[in-house]
């Protein structure tokens, strides 16, 4: 269905028991592209992808993410029974359901209405955070490779790291684990051919034009520039995740004194 | 009330009930138990409610005393276990006296076996759910895997329950399957023909590495759909098969992560997710591609079996 601003929903089924909604921009001659937003950087944490990073098409993904997240947003005001999680991402809103109450085309017709109403939907005015990390060293074991990639000193590198403010865009891949974008430019690189078998909970990683914060040890192909003592995730804070989804983020660097610091305050 | 002291955690052991849905936006995926239609039916045999938490063990199971008595089941895969020396039988609700030790080994048969208690496993429950999501922490006993010596409450009881034991015809019938029954991915059509004909004409074997986040498998590469490389992230299924860089696929399970970014050329429907739960590393598997409406057909009759009276004897 055709949305306000030259964006399109469609409706794929994911599995018997879940619904992709994706939101996409209408190009120029009024028809969708098929895969909406495929020449972005794939954002695959745990994957390794060599080559050069294509440009992002910005416009396009902030647009298409304020749609998922008014989506989300009404879902969650009002529930539609049966419905049982929502996936958020970039563009798109896995939606899993109950199959034996409800049918793929019975949650369809209910969401056109629910997409109807998208533009009335507020959001909640963003929450700014600060992010306190540790640059370089054995925090950051990739930052001396992306500077001679991008051409850039440390100091440089780390400046424009944390000069930007990032949108989370989505938590995904694992608990607390925000995609944060958009990277300045001049520091857009690939993410690892091979990606690490474990990264420290807490590095800051980037990806093409993302950065995230890794909350757990996992596997992972972003490469580090650094790391923050702040806990990404905790059972035991109301919310869980330091960020939600819509938050806005900036990085402010710290040495590694006020790393152990703050590291002993927080345990 | 009653205590279960862990003598011997086994390999891999944790409080499990049905999952936490409603996490998904945080990134937290549901969790809960890998074969949930044995812990629903070892719940069903104990007189507890379907959801209520039990342990569930990997390939080799622990040693449990229980210092008050309980009466339990034990199902999935047999395990070899044993009350006090004697042998104990799947699928059949069983007394243990105060005092008396269960013991059970490596599998002789799948991935996962049940301990269920009357009253079930009382931990505090977080949203809704007392399953552990080993990751984060979150749920179950601490938010992790049992160890020697702790110790698990089991909840309230009303007395006596009457020996229950399940029907040869419902074993029979909820057997796991290996040939996995699959909808079509989200990206299924950016597989070629080729490749679908590879896929499902292809025997895989679950990789060692596979674990509650995912089944890695190997066989027959499958190549790479022209930009798969170029997906942008999304919310991803349970059952979810993913095709990385290398082509051998990956099947997201109950602790999946919550987007991903690789295309996925099949989906594996619910009604199979229980013989997910019960493949073990090197197991051969086949996929089977079945339409939408025989996925929510299987799913159906899989659930009007499990609720069905002449499921339990007394």
């Amino acid at each position: 269905m055709d949305l306000a601003a030259g964006m399109r929903a469609q409706f794929q089924f994911a599995s018997d028991q879940s619904l992709l909604v994706y939101f996409e921009q209408l190009s120029e001659e009024g028809r969708s592209k098929d895969r909406p937003l495929q020449k972005q950087g794939r954002d695959e944490v745990g994957a390794g992808r060599t080559g050069a990073a294509r440009p992002p098409q910005r416009q396009i993904t902030v647009q298409a993410n304020e749609k998922v997240r008014k989506l989300l947003r009404l879902l969650e005001l009002e529930p539609v029974a049966s419905v049982r999680n929502l996936h958020p991402a970039y563009c798109s809103l896995l939606i899993k359901f109950d199959a034996l109450h409800m049918r793929h085309e019975e949650l369809e017709e209910i969401l056109r209405g629910y997409l109807d109403r998208l533009d009335e939907a507020k959001l909640p005015e963003p929450r700014h955070l600060e992010i306190p990390v540790c640059y370089g060293g054995e925090f950051g074991a990739d930052l001396a490779e992306v500077c001679a990639l991008r051409g850039l000193t440390e100091a440089q590198a780390i400046e424009l790291h944390a000069s930007a403010e990032y949108l989370v865009y989505f938590l995904g891949f694992v608990p607390g684990f925000a995609y944060l974008g958009e990277l300045p430019e001049a520091l857009v690189t690939p993410r690892l051919a091979t990606p690490r078998r474990r990264v420290s909970a807490g590095s800051v990683g980037i990806a093409g034009n993302q950065t995230g914060v890794y909350p757990f040890a996992t596997p992972g192909g972003w490469r580090l520039l650094g790391r923050t003592p702040m806990a990404m995730f905790r059972t035991d804070r109301d919310g869980l995740s330091l960020l939600s989804i819509g938050d806005r983020v900036r990085f402010t660097p710290i040495s590694a004194d006020r790393f152990a610091a703050l590291e002993k305050e927080w345990v | 009330m009653g205590v279960i002291r862990v003598h011997e955690p086994g390999l891999f052991t944790t409080v499990q009930d049905l999952g936490r849905e409603g996490l998904g936006p945080l990134g937290v995926s549901a969790s809960g138990a890998g074969d949930a239609i044995s812990l629903r039916l070892g719940n069903r045999l104990v007189g507890n409610v379907a959801g209520a938490a039990g342990l569930e063990m990997t390939l080799l199971g622990g040693t449990f005393v229980f210092p008050e008595g309980a009466l339990l089941a034990l199902t999935g895969s047999d395990f070899g276990a044993t009350l006090d020396g004697k042998t104990v039988e799947l699928w059949t609700a069983l007394e243990a006296k105060p005092g008396q030790t269960l013991r059970l080994g490596p599998t002789r048969s799948g991935a996962r076996c049940y301990l269920c208690v009357r009253g079930g496993i009382a931990v505090e429950s977080f949203l809704g759910s007392a399953s552990t999501h080993v990751l984060s922490g979150l749920g179950g006993f601490d938010g992790r895997a049992l160890r020697k010596g702790d110790v698990l409450d089991t909840g309230a009881t009303n007395g006596l329950t009457r020996k229950r034991k399940l029907s040869a015809r419902a074993v029979k019938t909820m057997e796991p399957r290996k040939v996995l029954r699959v909808t079509p991915g989200p990206q299924s059509d950016w597989f070629d023909e080729a490749s679908h004909r590879l896929f499902y004409g292809s025997m895989y074997r679950v990789a060692e590495d596979s674990n509650r986040m995912g089944l890695r498998l190997e066989g027959v590469a499958i190549p790479m759909p022209p930009d798969g490389g170029g997906m942008v992230s999304e919310g991803v299924a349970l059952g979810a098969i993913q095709m990385p860089e290398g082509g051998q696929p990956i099947i997201l399970f109950v602790e999946q992560q919550t987007t991903g970014g690789y295309a996925k050329i099949a989906n594996v429907i619910s009604a199979d997710f229980h013989s997910l739960g019960q493949l073990r590393p090197r197991d051969e598997i086949r996929f089977e591609r079945v339409d939408w409406e025989t996925a929510r057909d299987l799913l159906r009759q899989q659930e009007e079996f499990l609720a069905s009276e002449e499921l339990i004897l007394e």
